[in-house]
């Protein structure tokens, strides 16, 4: 079973078509005409040309990003493919709090000319998707009718501060621009921008949340299915997915989803055909030749050279048809037309179905029956007018793929092979049949779609979790049915499929307002409804059930209402009901200015760390690369301060657009109950998704490792690192590998208080992960701390000038802590205050406030405890020392002391103390700290030591005493 | 028995009803104070703590500054009643009463982090707290909590009084996550919090991590008695004394004067003296005035000298004494054999074996009154005194040696055991004797 899965990885793969142009020396690099896109194993290619507009693959978006091609250029070895772009951007794209300055709704399909710098406009070619159309509208001019889906406009630029007029220049270039694009001598229009509306398939919808994994998957698998001879095809597919529903979930859900999904295709197919046939539309002969290319596009070469006869046969009909596009929308005809096709095709395409398992040589066979498959259709079918609007949208995308693929195929063969399928067609394997047919449609769409398709894939996959068990029994038999495999879906399928199946279900069931393609629980519904006869049947049920089940878990991913996950819950401390109070007079200004919390206007005396850091991260803002720093320092040396100074300055550098955006985030290892919330709490702050440790770990791996173009820098602040640390050291680990990623655009600042923390904690992998950027943020001398005060004090009077130096002096002694010193200065004003007897005509802070201050802070209290103890305890302390040095040890048990104890007592004719009471005494001096006990169990052999040194008791006892 | 008889033929029934009342608002009242049940109007012998205090929990409270404090004292030297003086006189203030949140957390109660805040979360009834209890794991509660901190502001947010009781405990907890948070909370511009610490320890800013030390800013409020005995006295004369609110007016006056006369009583004040000796605060003071006024009832209306006396008598009496009166002679003989051995081998451990031994050669030379007892009887006198934790065995795995041979130590000083002899219920002379010879 697994076999089958390695079996089933298969990459893209990019080629430079043309020669190489223009060499570069100085950068080595050569420019290229056209890239040609392909499978790896398939036939199909499309190219893309500089000046033709493309889709992007991103990572983070429900849409692929847009950009207009400038120039591909390579190096000498032609393995690295890049491409010079212009970005569009979508308005979902534009930051949150600037969308209001559009000033209207915007149009569905519309983009903006990007003028802003931040993002780099070089790419990786190979994360082109495919091509896109896209036009100007002028200023004034309203949008078109929204009946063309698959264009994108551009109105207005934006430079990452406004909307403005897009200078038509900008645009009207492109077309100029573009070079000959010798793959494309038939359909020339269609591939370029200007094409006409036909050519567009339903961009938007093809688009949603681009996962490369899955993307990646997905072609590979469309890969394995072309190779294989189509007879074999299936059955090999069919086993995979049982293996896959044996493996995983996920993978059932793939398959169950394939499956279901796999039907449509082939109804899309018959509709299609159908269309085609109803009389008195007209389709032109070119966009019927696109989809019998289109689908001889996966065939083998020989195949479809053979297929040229057939070509000619469906072109007969295909002139005479209409095109979907112009189709009138009855809703009675819409519901009746997928059942009628799917019964018409059942008894047309089985024969088709025997047919390749008789050759079982190629793709040919799965071609042909389509290609008769119209033909039948438009023979045997009245097909309802109504049936015709369907596709419309379905329909657009696939041609343009098939008009780009389209290279030296020839039409004309078609027929023949067409024919030749014919005869055999009168066996009646439905089943066969069904199998096949949607198997091309697959198998032909172009790559680009296939990635969009995927994506969508992947979301309804998602959904249909519920779906599987239902499926579970239908899905042996569907399976054999459904080729493609679970990864795959190919676009084109997928967009019609979902096209159609909104369509329905905007007719047949009224319920449901019609949303596009977002929700894709409704899809797979309307798909069941538009499946053939039998299979409608069991899918409709299977819809149903999946309706149900499915839709909850997408809609309410996190039970709001039950009161046991209160993540939605706004926190807040309630609000006081009378104002806080302003401070009144100088001292309070000064109490207040001197907290630690109020921000000062400026950091004094970091100016040089300032510097630094601040070059660091806009040096790595700029360039778009990852760094990491190590900042250690003491307790209250300003290392967030400075930092959090940096980055107010680097976002007031990028607001005035200095410096492209980037987004700031921190965290603190003290501020979470486990070092791997790290992980939990960077998601949160990025994507605001709240998941489990494991899982946002997986998501940030992804989001780090993936190139997304668009992506701005991220700014992670980890503070207190140390307690980041465990066992095997993988929080660390991550936190320093990320930016080293390519992609990463990440820059990670930690703090720690200790300069050798990478040498004393950190594994070797880890520590070199950290690199060498450190900072040390050494203790403020007294200048600096006197000069912090003053700073904040700010022109308000209210210390002697000695005052302050004595504060400053005294704390850079002790510890260097700014905020040790901030205390001391709050603490005097406080004594100041109470020292006169009205608060406002307290005067200045002198020196002797402070002197009670520092005393009240530093001065141990030990000697003031002893001083304070009662009699019998002074006396135990007494007996401690004079046990110690008579065992000369510092240590003794209760009972050795309180022999001592007795004596002294008896010398200081006091009355001697039970024993309890004397445990009662060293109990309570060991409360204090004055003694160390042992565990009071021991009770008279607990060992009892001294906490404070002997001189201190000496010297407090004998101040007592004298 | 004769006074009170002599006091009922004086007194008329009404009076003697209304004495019953009068009693018993007397113990009403003077229990209330000594359980600590009532606040006393105004802390005493902590002026300037106490208005410190009062003072930075005002501006937290009016100002939205935000602070943090630890009041530091032993025992029993009123911390807890100093810190719920200026509370209640906070909470007098007008613009104070509904503006502050105060959140209690002990040490003892909140053993970890996680129940902490759970505890917060609830006493301050944010959104994920239905009814009693609090929703979420640990991390998304303290997620919570510190984005609800974060969200409110100086000015606007209600202050909130973080009471930890037993400090020092919850610098026990891991990383001492919740003092960091607390405490950095009161060192930024988020809502206006006070942290205040109650603790025993001296120690206690040496358990403080660094960092957490730096954001804590080093107030502290020693609560160190310094009570000369004149004071003491006075203290509890006040405390002895009943209130002025008083309805009966003869009956206070009576009282009072009596409690009066009780305080310049020589031995009342040479009890006072050692019992402030011993101990200079309240608790132990009222323990033993508890004592005594127990004995006050309708017929003996006052707090005499001899009360008190035994009220201390009781209050001093050692623990073991009770226990070493209720041994029998062999329990009683085979500790006195102990202690020879304590003698002869300066306190290293013995064993069954050698106490037995001790015992025998006794009973061979000295003993005249004393049977000679069968070695399992022996051996249950002996377990019988490890039972009372008079002995303890030294090794820690009682298991793998023989009875006979485990080590043990006595946890009795000689003073005691002597002790104990001579106020034993007919002691036979000759183990009285032994026991006084130097070497068994």
């Amino acid at each position: 079973m697994v076999r089958y899965f390695t079996r089933l990885r298969m990459r893209r793969i990019y080629k430079w078509g043309g020669r190489p142009y223009i060499f570069d020396r100085k950068l080595k690099s050569y420019g290229f005409e056209y890239l040609n896109m392909s499978v790896e194993g398939q036939e199909a290619v499309t190219t893309v040309t500089p000046g033709q507009y493309i889709l992007i693959e991103g990572n983070d978006d429900e849409y692929p990003f847009v950009a207009k091609l400038l120039k591909f250029f390579g190096d000498e070895s032609h393995k690295q493919k890049k491409a010079l772009v212009q970005w569009f951007l979508r308005l979902s794209e534009v930051p949150q709090n600037k969308k209001l300055l559009l000033g209207r709704s915007p149009h569905p399909q519309e983009i903006f000319y990007y003028l802003g710098r931040a993002c780099d406009n070089e790419i990786n070619a190979e994360s082109i998707l495919g091509t896109v159309d896209v036009q100007h509208v002028p200023e004034d001019t309203p949008f078109p009718e929204p009946g063309t889906k698959d264009t994108l406009y551009v109105k207005l630029s934006w430079d990452t501060k406004a909307f403005n007029v897009l200078d038509p220049v900008l645009m009207q270039d492109t077309p100029a621009s573009t070079p000959p694009k010798p793959a494309l001598p038939l359909f020339p229009p269609c591939a370029s921008p200007t094409a006409t509306p036909v050519s567009r398939g339903p961009v938007r919808r093809a688009l949603p949340t681009p996962d490369p994994t899955v993307m990646r998957r997905a072609g590979s698998v469309s890969d394995t299915r072309a190779t294989m001879s189509a007879g074999k095809r299936s059955t090999l597919e069919a086993e995979s997915i049982h293996s896959a529903s044996k493996l995983s979930a996920s993978k059932i859900l793939s398959a169950k989803r394939r499956g279901s999904a796999a039907d449509t295709p082939g109804v899309r197919k018959k509709l299609q055909l159908s269309i085609g046939a109803s009389p008195g539309k007209k389709m032109t002969r070119a966009d019927v030749l696109c989809e019998l290319l289109d689908e001889e596009m996966e065939s083998e070469k020989v195949i479809s050279l053979k297929l040229s006869s057939s070509v000619s046969h469906s072109l007969q009909h295909g002139c005479s048809l209409s095109p979907m596009r112009s189709g009138c929308k009855t809703p009675n005809g819409q519901r009746r037309f997928p059942w009628k096709l799917s019964s018409i095709s059942l008894d047309r395409l089985s024969p088709t179905a025997l047919g390749e398992q008789d050759l079982s040589s190629d793709l040919l066979l799965a071609v042909i029956p389509l290609a008769l498959e119209d033909e039948v259709f438009e023979a045997g079918l009245p097909t309802d007018a109504g049936s015709a609007n369907t596709p419309k949208k379905r329909q657009a995308t696939p041609r343009r793929n098939y008009v780009r693929e389209q290279k030296a195929t020839t039409p004309s063969r078609r027929k023949e092979s067409a024919m030749a399928i014919r005869k055999p067609a009168l066996g009646v394997l439905a089943e066969e049949d069904s199998e096949d047919s949607p198997m091309q449609p697959i198998a032909l769409t172009p790559r680009s779609k296939r990635k969009s398709a995927q994506l969508v894939s992947l979301r309804i996959r998602k959904q249909l979790n519920l779906l599987d068990n239902t499926q579970e029994l239908i899905s042996d038999g569907d399976d054999d049915c459904f080729v493609p495999s679970k990864k795959d879906l190919q676009s084109s399928s997928d967009e019609e499929k979902t096209d159609s199946e909104e369509e329905t279900r905007g007719r047949n069931c009224k319920t449901s307002v019609r949303t596009p393609c977002k929700t894709p629980s409704k899809k797979k519904d309307l798909q069941s409804s538009s499946d053939s006869e039998e299979e409608t049947m069991v899918r409709k049920t299977r819809g149903r059930n999946g309706k149900a089940s499915a839709r909850t878990p997408c809609k309410t991913p996190s039970k709001k209402v039950t009161p046991s996950t209160p993540r939605h819950a706004t926190p807040s401390i309630p609000s006081r009901t009378v104002p806080a109070r302003q401070p009144g007079n100088i001292l309070e200004e000064a109490r207040a200015r001197l907290h630690v919390s109020s921000v000062p206007e400026s950091l004094p005396c970091r100016e040089q760390e300032f510097q630094d850091i601040y070059n660091f991260v806009e040096s790595k803002v700029m360039d778009g690369t990852g760094g990491c720093m190590y900042i250690s320092g003491v307790p209250g040396t300003g290392k967030t301060a400075t930092i959090h100074e940096v980055i107010r300055c680097l976002q007031h550098a990028s607001d005035m657009d200095e410096i492209p955006t980037f987004r700031f985030i921190e965290i603190n290892g003290m501020k979470m109950t486990d070092p791997h919330q790290a992980y939990v709490q960077i998601l949160q702050k990025l994507t605001d998704q709240k998941v489990t440790a494991d899982h946002a770990a997986a998501l940030l791996e992804k989001r780090f490792s993936n190139p997304a173009p668009k992506k701005e820098t991220t700014v992670l602040l980890v503070d207190e690192l140390d307690l980041l640390w465990t066992r095997k050291q993988n929080v660390m680990y991550n936190l320093f590998d990320w930016p080293t990623r390519r992609h990463a655009r990440l820059v990670v600042l930690t703090i720690a208080n200790t300069m050798d923390l990478p040498e004393r904690i950190m594994i070797n992998r880890v520590a070199s992960r950290l690199g060498l950027t450190r900072m040390s943020f050494q203790p403020y001398s007294f200048k600096q701390l006197q000069q912090i005060i003053t700073s904040r004090l700010n022109k308000v009077k209210a210390f002697e000038e000695d005052a302050l130096q004595l504060v400053s002096r005294k704390v850079a002694a002790l510890s260097g802590d700014a905020r040790r010193c901030l205390d001391i200065c709050r603490r005097a004003t406080e004594i100041c205050e109470h020292s006169t007897s009205h608060p406002s005509s307290a005067g200045l802070v002198r020196m002797n406030h402070v002197m009670e201050a520092l005393d009240e802070m530093f001065s141990s209290s030990y000697i003031t405890a002893i001083r304070c103890a009662s009699l019998q305890e002074q006396l135990f302390l007494r007996a401690v020392i004079a046990e110690f040095r008579r065992l000369g040890l510092e240590e003794a048990t209760f009972q050795q002391v309180f022999v001592q104890h007795r004596a002294l007592s008896r010398v200081e004719g006091l009355q001697p103390i039970s024993v309890s009471e004397g445990l009662a005494v060293c109990q309570r001096l060991g409360a204090c700290r004055l003694l160390l006990l042992e565990a009071s169990r021991l009770d008279m052999l607990q060992r009892v030591r001294l906490n404070v040194s002997q001189d201190d008791v000496l010297y407090a006892l004998k101040a007592v005493r004298d | 028995m004769s006074k009170r008889k002599v006091k009922e033929t004086h007194m008329p029934v009404g009076e003697c009803i209304s004495q019953y009342g009068y009693i018993f608002q007397v113990q009403m009242i003077l229990r209330e104070r000594f359980c600590h049940q009532r606040l006393p109007e105004k802390p005493v012998g902590m002026e300037s703590q106490h208005k410190h205090l009062l003072e930075l929990l005002r501006r937290t409270a009016v100002h939205g500054e935000s602070n943090s404090v630890l009041i530091v004292g032993p025992r029993g030297s009123g911390k807890t009643m100093l810190l719920n003086c200026v509370l209640r006189e906070l909470l007098e203030v007008k613009d104070v009463n509904k503006n502050v949140l105060p959140v209690h957390l002990n040490g003892l109660l909140q053993t970890d982090d996680r129940i902490a805040l759970k505890e917060i979360t609830r006493q301050l009834n944010l959104e994920n707290v239905v009814g009693d209890k609090v929703f979420g794991s640990f991390a998304e509660n303290l997620a919570f909590l510190l984005e609800a901190l974060k969200k409110g502001d100086r000015s606007s947010s209600r202050p909130v009084l973080f009471i930890l009781d037993e400090f020092d405990l919850f610098a026990h907890h891991k990383n001492q996550t919740l003092l960091y948070n607390l405490l950095d909370v009161s060192q930024s511009a988020q809502a206006p919090v006070a942290v205040i610490g109650l603790t025993c320890r001296l120690d206690v800013l040496e358990l403080l991590e660094k960092r957490v030390k730096s954001r804590f800013s080093h107030r502290q409020i020693h609560l160190l008695s310094s009570l000369s005995f004149i004071q003491y006295l006075d203290n509890v004369r006040s405390q002895l004394s009943l209130p002025q609110d008083f309805p009966d007016t003869n009956f206070y006056d009576e009282w009072n004067d009596g409690i009066k006369t009780l305080c310049e009583d020589q031995s009342v004040v040479d009890v006072l003296q050692r019992h402030y000796n011993s101990s200079k605060d309240f608790r132990s003071l009222h323990l033993l005035l508890m004592l005594a006024l127990s004995r006050v009832s309708a017929s003996k209306p006052a707090i005499k000298p001899t009360d008190l006396l035994e009220a201390s008598r009781v209050c001093m009496v050692d623990s073991k004494a009770n226990i070493l009166h209720g041994l029998s002679i062999l329990e009683l003989c085979l500790i006195i054999a102990m202690k020879h051995l304590n003698d002869i081998y300066e306190g290293e451990p013995f064993n069954f074996q050698m106490v037995h031994n001790e015992f025998k050669k006794f009973l061979q030379r000295k003993s005249h009154s004393i049977h000679n007892f069968d070695k399992p009887v022996v051996i249950k006198a002996f377990e019988h005194l490890q039972q009372l934790e008079l002995i303890k065995s030294m090794d820690s795995s009682t298991a793998k040696i023989q009875k006979e041979y485990q080590l043990m130590k006595l946890l009795l000083d000689h003073s005691q055991i002597m002790e104990a002899l001579q106020k034993y219920p007919q002691c036979p002379t000759d183990v009285k004797q032994w026991a006084m010879s130097a070497f068994g």
